[in-house]
């Protein structure tokens, strides 16, 4: 292979090669790219929940309402569990940021135990995460959906939640839940829920001191809270189908599209969390065999580092938006 | 080794200055913690006095259609929301700075991420919450905005 030509005549020259623009490598300045790309993806998802939350400004779901509990814990506690998720994310942003450190300076021992950290901060978030995803997708009040797709909720005179099992009177049942050996087309259907319309109806007649609670907001940005009287009409004229918990088309806690975003950027972003945590873990791998040492250099380490910290700094803006504002 | 891995090892525009990268990476952990207790803090209790925007929309002619534009996000935004968001910029600021490492890299590194980014991230939200007003404004006017 000596015929391969090996010299251009522009060795020295500002386009000769072997330069390096904004005295960055070529992978880190991609890196760079590549998360402003990024970026612009995640801004793209939020501002079209920004877009959403606008459209029905007067009526979107309180986060403090929504995302309360704490494991082991039953009381609701808003913000808590997500400030500790933040936590721990910043915290395995220290730590990467401590391994490139330690790079720098070759120390591969340090590389390995803070690459480590890192991994397992890592994992504590996802697991958090898909934690609070299951308690969402639970619930823990219930609600009826009405016609146009609204959601009312119930309350005691004091305005305290009051979850449907707690007064829905169950009567007899005649409506089963299809399956395909029984149904029509042989075709089946997704589970019933727990309790029927007219199950709450007859519940909530017989509780005087329950209140149906509707998704507009007040002045003072509480949830519009009705007279007996118009909560029994406006459930017997309006409900039909009792919602536990949350799923992609209807959801308790208010609209459909508050429950779509949450699990559409929420979800994205803990795929980048995971995917962060598997090319760690590569990393780690290549860190302990001694691939950079041999190398002489981790700029490696300081590129997945770069989409790490890139993963964090799109969970504070997630934070922000999803649960304060 | 070190030569090429040179760090600023200031912060807040030298306000504190550090001896040695660990130390500033520390600082800043410090730093960013607090920033997300005051938001954990403020978020569970709401003080009541910051759930206004701080002015009621100037009205009258021309100019105070124009002051309302300047000033939006004291006239249009709760005041709590405002803080959130500029806390959480400050955060977004020291991330990328200190552990990504933006301080140390070259000037026009830095402005061709950070521009590039922040101009069309301002577009899309503006072009998004402008026509998300829009339909709700449509929505809660029974459906005529501009009868002509």
């Amino acid at each position: 292979m000596d015929t391969t030509a090996v010299s251009t005549g522009t060795e020295g020259s500002t386009w000769g090669g072997g330069n390096r623009p904004m005295k960055a490598s070529y992978g880190k300045l991609m890196m760079w790219f590549f998360i402003v790309s990024d970026a612009l993806t995640f801004s793209g998802f939020l501002a079209a929940y920004g877009f959403s939350r606008f459209k029905f400004i007067d009526s979107w779901p309180i986060a403090d309402e929504v995302f309360t509990h704490i494991p082991f814990y039953h009381e609701p506690a808003p913000m808590i569990y997500v400030a500790f998720m933040t936590f721990v994310l910043i915290m395995s942003s220290v730590t990467m940021v401590l391994a490139v450190d330690a790079g720098h300076r070759m120390m591969k021992n340090k590389v390995i135990l803070y690459m480590f950290l890192t991994i397992i901060g890592g994992l504590i978030f996802v697991g958090s995460q898909a934690w609070e995803w299951a308690t969402f997708i639970k619930g823990d009040y219930g609600a009826v959906q009405t016609d146009g797709g609204n959601i009312l909720q119930f309350v005691d005179t004091d305005g305290k939640r009051v979850a449907i099992a707690d007064f829905a009177i169950v009567g007899e049942r005649e409506r089963v839940q299809q399956t395909e050996q029984v149904g029509v087309w042989y075709d089946s259907e997704g589970t019933l829920p727990s309790y029927t319309v007219e199950e709450v109806i007859t519940g909530l007649e017989a509780n005087p001191n329950i209140l149906v609670r509707t998704q507009e907001l007040t002045d003072e940005g509480e949830k519009t809270v009705l007279s007996r009287e118009e909560s029994l009409t406006r459930i017997k004229n309006n409900g039909k189908l009792v919602v536990e918990g949350a799923n992609l088309r209807a959801n308790e806690y208010g609209s459909p599209l508050f429950a779509d975003f949450f699990f559409f950027i929420t979800g994205f972003h803990g795929f980048h969390v995971f995917s962060g945590v598997v090319i760690n873990i590569i990393i780690f791998f290549n860190v302990i065999i001694g691939t950079y040492e041999r190398r002489k250099n981790y700029e490696m380490v300081e590129k997945v580092g770069l989409y790490w910290h890139f993963v964090d700094l799109v969970w504070v803006f997630v934070f922000t938006f999803f649960y304060l504002v | 080794m070190a030569e090429a891995h040179a760090h600023k090892l200031e912060i807040l525009r030298g306000l504190l200055k550090f001896k040695s990268n660990t130390q500033k990476i520390w600082a800043v952990l410090i730093l960013l913690s607090i920033v997300t207790l005051v938001e954990v803090v403020l978020g569970i209790y709401k003080p009541q006095a910051l759930t206004s925007p701080l002015f009621t929309p100037f009205e009258g002619g021309f100019l105070s259609t124009l002051a309302n534009i300047v000033l939006s996000p004291f006239v249009y935004l709760k005041t709590l929301n405002l803080i959130f968001i500029v806390l959480t910029i400050v955060k977004a600021y020291y991330i990328t700075w200190d552990f990504m490492h933006m301080r140390d890299e070259t000037k026009w590194l830095r402005r061709l991420v950070v521009w590039t980014a922040i101009f069309l991230i301002c577009y899309l939200i503006f072009i998004l919450l402008q026509e998300g007003g829009y339909i709700e404004s449509v929505y809660s006017t029974e459906f005529i905005k501009r009868d002509f």
